[in-house]
């Protein structure tokens, strides 16, 4: 701005009692000098504390990940100690029978059930914060986008047509249904007159969603194999999945992940809205395409390895929003690992309740979420996207 | 048909404009609002547009800020397609703060402010010691670095109004286009925020604005932009713009324009079908 001497004076503030004093702009003098900086504590001292209290925070939540990740190793039909649980992770050679199931146990039960635990919880977090983010809507989950029940869909589909029968053979279909049924949600919202608008993409997720729904249930209700398949691959779990599932999964989620840490600084533009946004010179409809993607690839990776884990990405979102505040750039993050804290002991409480059987990790996601989420609403905790 | 008010601007204001629309044609689906029409905006004025409800002001304020995209004819933002810029280049030219914004539950002001430096960013360089000066002087100038703080929805309208133009601010662009900023605001808040659209015109800033109130139009801005149906009715001072023979046209207002006692502008009093003794019909 070129320097302008102030014509006339601009009365103080007078009479406007809500109105602070204006540290910098006084009576007759040069404008230019507000530009100096302001004497004492600076009015971004603030920023400072909160961006503080967030990477201790954010260090809380990883800290807490890693003893679930150990206490997962150890616990199960077969209860290891620590000193166990480091064997069967870094010991080579075995010294007897006991310590070879022991290495067993660990590398091929626990070890896979964990990592797939954290990558999903990870995946569903982060996608349930980015949905939400992008509709501009506190109730938008990744099931949205018609994730799940795509995934539904194209395995029963799939054991129908061609008869299959390894959980292994329908991981693929599962994450084609996804990823198609996201498209198409996508596409549908970004045509016609309503293109771009999040009610739009809302309305189009309800209705392929519904459509979806609606033939899963008929072709699993004319199969009886398709039903018995479905029966297990709905509850959502993580255990069961050997590595060599789990790798293209992680593959598919760490894409997902780069796009959406891309695209973070923007949404919380499009958080004050698609105007506000566009002036900043948010290339709006790129921004949206990378995002959809993002979500698509995250929430359609996690939902082929186990099923549909629904309410977990909503859950964390609100509880990282919570802690986190509405910067995406910080509640992102956090909603991706407490959805890996959250699905991972979830999982483990669910091999404990009912020994010697398990109960699948979704089911308890819902059966402790619920009542969770119900006392936030109560305590009136929730904040809108 | 329209009468010509159109009459030059404050002499020896340079003649090269900042923004300018030449020959637009606008709409939303099969309805044109904006036709043919050329509009200049000069620099270092502030240049408020007013008009009756649906003439195609906010239509106008959206095209010039490249929100809407002209069917035909282009805007010119210093010397260029605004069309052919990239959406960040105009971003660090122009700042833009549309009809009553929402800002997300809990965001404070000082983070709103500075999301303001977003198209001075990349992805890697996401805050610098450059951005903390400028969103600190963008506080000091609209008088919220007190309230740096504490969340925008817990501030109340006028204060409010002040963080989004603080935000606009610190995009660190000296033309600034704001969408009726005075919308849901008493007269005090109204005021309070015109006084500050004064002190950045008084700092070398180019204001346009979208204005519903006629006699607060005509107190705070040197160009006045009279829009009817789409076109442009009058443009200049309003000094020279405002009578009551353009009221009539543009608004079909019956009104007396009186010398202001406090202020050195017209001031427009209106006459209504009552509460007016000895000029009832």
């Amino acid at each position: 701005m070129p320097p302008r001497t102030r014509r006339q004076a601009a009365g103080p503030a007078t009479g406007r009692d809500e109105v602070p004093e204006r540290p910098g702009v006084r009576v007759g003098q040069d404008t230019t000098a507000v530009a100096a900086q302001p004497v004492g504590r600076s009015p971004l001292a603030g920023i400072v504390g909160v961006r503080r209290r967030r990477i201790v925070g954010l260090a809380v939540v990883v800290a807490v990940l890693v003893a679930a990740s150990v206490v997962s190793i150890a616990v199960g039909a077969r209860a290891l100690s620590p000193a166990e649980v480091w064997h069967g992770l870094f010991s080579g050679a075995d010294a007897d029978q006991k310590a070879t199931d022991i290495r067993l146990i660990v590398q091929t039960v626990r070890i896979p059930r964990t990592v797939l635990a954290v990558v999903a919880g990870i995946a569903l977090g982060v996608g349930g914060a980015l949905i939400q983010g992008f509709t501009r809507n506190p109730i938008a989950d990744t099931g949205l986008l018609g994730v799940n029940t795509g995934a539904s869909f194209a395995v029963v589909t799939a054991i129908s047509l061609l008869g299959l029968t390894d959980p292994f053979q329908y991981l693929w279909f599962a994450f084609l249904g996804a990823a198609l049924a996201g498209v198409v949600v996508f596409g549908l919202s970004s045509i016609g007159r309503g293109a771009g608008n999040p009610l739009t993409l809302a309305l189009a997720g309800q209705g392929v969603t519904v459509f979806l729904a609606a033939m899963t249930t008929a072709v699993a209700l004319s199969d009886k194999a398709a039903l018995n398949a479905l029966r297990f691959w709905n509850a959502g779990s993580v255990a069961g999945v050997p590595f060599r599932v789990i790798w293209p999964v992680t593959a598919f989620v760490v894409v997902g992940l780069v796009l959406a840490l891309a695209v973070l600084p923007s949404v919380n533009l499009l958080n004050l809205g698609d105007d506000v946004a566009r002036g900043l010179g948010v290339n709006i409809a790129l921004i949206r395409t990378v995002g959809i993607l993002a979500i698509t690839l995250l929430a359609g990776a996690a939902t082929a390895a186990c099923g549909p884990i629904a309410f977990l990405g909503l859950m964390v979102a609100h509880v990282a929003r919570y802690l986190a505040g509405p910067d995406y750039r910080w509640l992102v993050p956090y909603a991706g690992l407490l959805g890996a804290v959250v699905l991972l002991v979830c999982d483990i409480v669910g091999r404990v309740v009912v020994r010697p059987g398990e109960l699948d990790a979704g089911v308890l996601v819902a059966l402790l979420g619920a009542p969770f989420f119900a006392a936030l609403v109560l305590r009136g905790k929730f904040k809108s996207a | 048909m329209a009468v010509e008010y159109i009459t030059a601007i404050e002499p020896g204001v340079a003649a090269v404009p900042r923004l300018a629309a030449r020959g637009v044609t606008v709409g939303y689906g099969d309805r044109t609002v904006i036709d043919a029409l050329d509009v200049t905006i000069p620099p270092g004025v502030v240049t408020t547009i007013i008009g009756p409800n649906g003439c195609g002001k906010s239509t106008l304020l959206r095209t010039l800020t490249r929100l809407l995209k002209p069917t035909s004819g282009s805007v010119v933002l210093d010397g260029e397609d605004i069309a052919r810029l990239k959406t960040r280049d105009v971003a660090r030219k122009l700042g833009l703060l549309p009809q009553s914004p929402v800002a997300p539950e809990g965001l404070t002001v000082a983070d709103l402010v500075a999301r303001g430096r977003h198209p001075h960013q990349s992805w890697l360089r996401q805050w610098s010691s450059d951005d903390v000066s400028v969103v600190e002087r963008a506080l000091a100038l609209t008088g919220v670095s007190d309230l740096a703080d504490r969340p925008v929805d817990s501030l109340s309208g006028g204060q409010r109004q002040r963080a989004w133009i603080s935000m606009t601010l610190a995009q660190g662009t000296d033309l600034l286009l704001l969408d009726e900023p005075t919308t849901y605001l008493d007269l005090a808040h109204a005021i309070d925020v015109l006084d500050l659209v004064d002190d950045l015109h008084e700092s070398g800033c180019t204001v346009v604005m979208v204005l519903h109130d006629l006699n607060l139009a005509t107190r705070y801005s040197d160009n006045l932009i009279v829009m009817k149906a789409g076109s442009v009715l009058a443009q200049g001072h309003p000094r020279d713009v405002v009578t009551p023979e353009l009221l009539h046209e543009a608004f079909g207002l019956r009104a007396q324009v009186v010398e202001d006692p406090v202020g050195d502008r017209p001031l427009i009093v209106p006459i209504g079908r009552t509460h007016v003794p000895g000029l009832a019909d």
